[in-house]
């Protein structure tokens, strides 16, 4: 039972400040995934709740416990690192017994715990090589067994696939996820992989500069951006975003894009855009590539567009849309569209519109 | 590499390896040179131009051991008879083995001076490269204020010849009574070594992701515990070459162990060439007093040599 809460968190290294009133509770058995940009202090956040790395100001608590004080020692916390950091002068047995060794547990309990744990990451045949003779997966696995085997409170993993092929990611994130199921400790997961993220977590924590941008779960950060950092990090393709000219009359509602070209949107939002537009000048519409929709035909509330370029990506095509001067990217079934140049309709699907607020980048909240 | 090699590669190869077999053979002459003279009979030591073929003889090294004093008249039959092979040989030179009253034979000066040298050599390279060592690890792992002035100072001490201060710490020694004692020349020698010491491991310590110790701290281990038990054993290639190193350097030094010692702690370099002395030297004696001398520094080399040899770290951490 084990849960970690930062309170207003802040750390500098030199003038430089790296977190910035980080405020995060995590519960028991939670999987929490830090993204945010190369340098953006996901590193930097493990480390302090690690206990490596000092905070300036602020608490860290685990199981309500302040724990600034405590040596990383007495945490009770593993941590898989960046660079696997396994010992090279140890095999792989001695690597995972290593914590263990730290509490004179008797040699026969080792011996078990690191065998059990050895045959669940499926690595018992490498237990008498060393390091160097592994392959990315293994290193990995074994950094992991190294972490569990002393059933710690919590779980703290930097990048831990990071630098592993993009098959065998695939593979490790699925068995992270399956070890966590199993073992259900706390654990907070770092990387820049949004797709890595978005799979793994209970919960996903946006981080940008050293600041939280969202926690939610990862339909939530999907679907609902809270700023356009957000939009635009989470997501692949990434969201569009264009500056937005919005009219309304009595009972419909038009959003200008690209100097001009005016998109109908249902009479619902008209209040709401209203509402958002009296408090900010300008602003910024967002929509994911598959919330443009394609059409060869010309339909209703539809607009006649130039098809800019083509990305065929196998099972979709990702096409680039000249609307006035502004390109908006589509997602379509592949083959859908055949050429540059070519005619054809589009719309934006009011319903997977977002809105922000150009100058603060915060979304509106304004949604159909 | 080119998995053919053309025809002038292969001449140049082979040029390239006469070159270095040329190098080496210059290069090993000298040790030649003290190794045949350490077996050679006295009166072909000394020949123009040097005997290459000849009986090889280990009276040099019973020489060496053993006190010796003219023979005044030639031994008896009876006595040349019972004595053992070796004091034979002695005879053989013209000289007799001294021995005390109760008959035992007298060692000569060099076991002692060796001795001494290795006592000498082995306890200030442990201090050398084990200060060094500590004192690397926390220049290479903490916050130091003002470290670039401090590891400066550090090698200051190199920047003048030992020498220089050979008359005053002479004078000094005399006046703490560290004169001719072990422990005076043990200080000498590791201050000599940490700066050197400090700096190469120095060097080695920042090859060694910190990650490493931090896995460890994590882990539940102390940081003392975590320097013992990680950053030691992955240190050891440069612990290894530092301590071979600080060992040559204590070894062969020789002109403060010259000033500052004379009896009970002299070390080997000073006294073997006081033994050519006066009157006709026994260069045979004295080539088979270097060549003794050369040997530890090879076969600790040798023990040593995986660890020489073994890159810095390889293996576990991706970068
Ligand atoms: N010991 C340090 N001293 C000074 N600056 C540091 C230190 N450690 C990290 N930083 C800086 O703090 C910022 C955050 O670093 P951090 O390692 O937490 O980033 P990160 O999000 O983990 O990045 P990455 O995805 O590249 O690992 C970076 O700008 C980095 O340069
Ligand atoms: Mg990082």
């Amino acid at each position: 039972m084990t849960s970690i809460e930062l309170r207003d968190v802040q750390k500098f290294f030199g003038a430089v400040q790296v977190i910035k009133d980080m405020n995060l509770k995590i519960a028991d058995g939670e999987f929490i995934v830090l993204l945010g940009q190369s340098g953006c202090g996901k590193t930097t956040t493990l480390r302090a709740i690690a206990g490596l790395e000092t905070i300036d100001r602020g608490d860290i608590l685990i199981d309500g416990q302040p724990v600034q004080n405590l040596k990383c020692s007495d945490r009770d916390i593993a941590m898989v690192f960046q660079s696997f950091s396994l010992y090279p002068h140890m095999t792989v047995f001695e690597n995972i017994a290593f914590p263990l060794r730290a509490t004179r547990m008797s040699k026969a309990d080792t011996d078990n715990r690191v065998r059990e744990i050895a045959k669940v990451l499926r690595i018992n045949d490498l237990l008498d090589k060393r390091p160097s003779a592994l392959s990315g997966g293994d290193m990995q696995r074994v950094a992991i067994g190294r972490a569990l085997v002393r059933r710690p409170k919590a779980m703290l993993m930097d990048e831990p696939i990071g630098a592993l092929d993009a098959k065998l990611r695939e593979e490790m994130r699925a068995e992270i996820k399956r070890l966590h199921v199993k073992q259900g400790s706390t654990t907070i997961y770092v990387t820049h992989d949004q797709i890595e993220a978005m799979s793994l977590a209970d919960r996903i924590v946006i981080m940008h500069e050293g600041r939280l941008q969202q926690v939610g779960s990862p339909t939530e950060v999907y679907a609902r951006p809270s700023n356009l950092f957000v939009a635009q990090f989470v997501g692949s393709p990434v969201m569009n975003i264009a500056p937005a000219e919005v009219k309304s009359s009595k009972d419909s509602a038009e959003v200008g894009l690209g100097g001009g070209q005016n998109f109908g949107f249902p009479s619902a939002l008209i209040s709401q855009l209203d509402a958002a537009r009296s408090r900010s000048g300008q602003l910024a519409l967002g929509i994911r590539p598959e919330g443009v929709l394609v059409s060869r035909e010309e339909k209703k509330g539809y607009l006649p567009v130039e098809i800019h370029l083509i990305e065929p990506l196998g099972s979709y095509d990702i096409v680039d849309l000249k609307v006035g001067e502004q390109l908006l990217r589509a997602r379509t079934r592949s083959g859908y569209v055949e050429r540059t140049g070519d005619k054809v309709y589009a719309r934006i699907d009011p319903e997977q519109t977002h809105f922000f607020d150009t100058a603060s980048g915060n979304s509106l909240g304004v949604r159909l | 590499m080119a998995a053919v090699t053309t025809s002038t590669e292969r001449s140049l190869n082979r040029l390239a390896i006469v070159g270095v077999l040329i190098v080496t053979m210059i290069f090993l002459a000298p040790i030649y040179w003290i190794a045949s003279t350490a077996f050679k009979p006295r009166n072909l030591s000394t020949t123009i131009p040097p005997t290459v073929v000849f009986t090889p003889e280990v009276s040099p090294f019973v020489k060496l051991f053993t006190k010796r004093s003219q023979l005044r008249t030639p031994p008896t039959p009876e006595e040349y008879a019972a004595a053992p092979w070796w004091e034979r040989m002695v005879f053989d030179g013209g000289e007799k083995v001294v021995r005390d009253g109760k008959g035992n034979v007298q060692w000569s000066g060099y076991p002692s001076r060796f001795m001494n040298s290795l006592i000498v050599a082995i306890v200030s390279t442990i201090l050398a490269v084990g200060m060094g060592t500590l004192t690397a690890y926390g220049f290479s792992r903490f916050k130091v204020k003002g470290e670039g002035d401090l590891l400066f100072f550090i090698l200051s001490t190199r920047m003048l010849p030992p020498v220089v201060v050979a008359i005053p710490m002479f004078l000094m020694y005399r006046a703490v009574g560290l004169n001719d004692t072990h422990l005076g020349l043990i200080i000498l020698y590791t201050a000599f070594n940490l700066s050197f010491s400090v700096w190469l491991m120095k060097g080695f310590m920042d090859e060694i992701p910190k990650e490493y110790e931090e896995a460890a701290l994590v882990d539940g281990y102390t940081r003392m515990q975590a320097f013992f038990k990680v950053v030691l054993p992955e240190a050891a290639t440069g612990i290894a070459a530092t301590a071979v190193f600080c060992f040559i350097t204590a070894w062969n030094e020789y002109a403060f162990a010259l000033i500052m010692t004379n009896r009970r702690a002299q070390t080997a370099p000073p006294f073997i060439p006081s033994q050519v002395g006066s009157g006709l030297p026994d260069w045979t004696v004295i080539a088979a007093g270097t060549l003794l001398f050369l040997l530890p520094v090879a076969i600790f080399t040798f023990l040593l040599r995986n660890h020489l040899l073994r890159g810095v770290t390889f293996g576990a951490i991706r970068k």
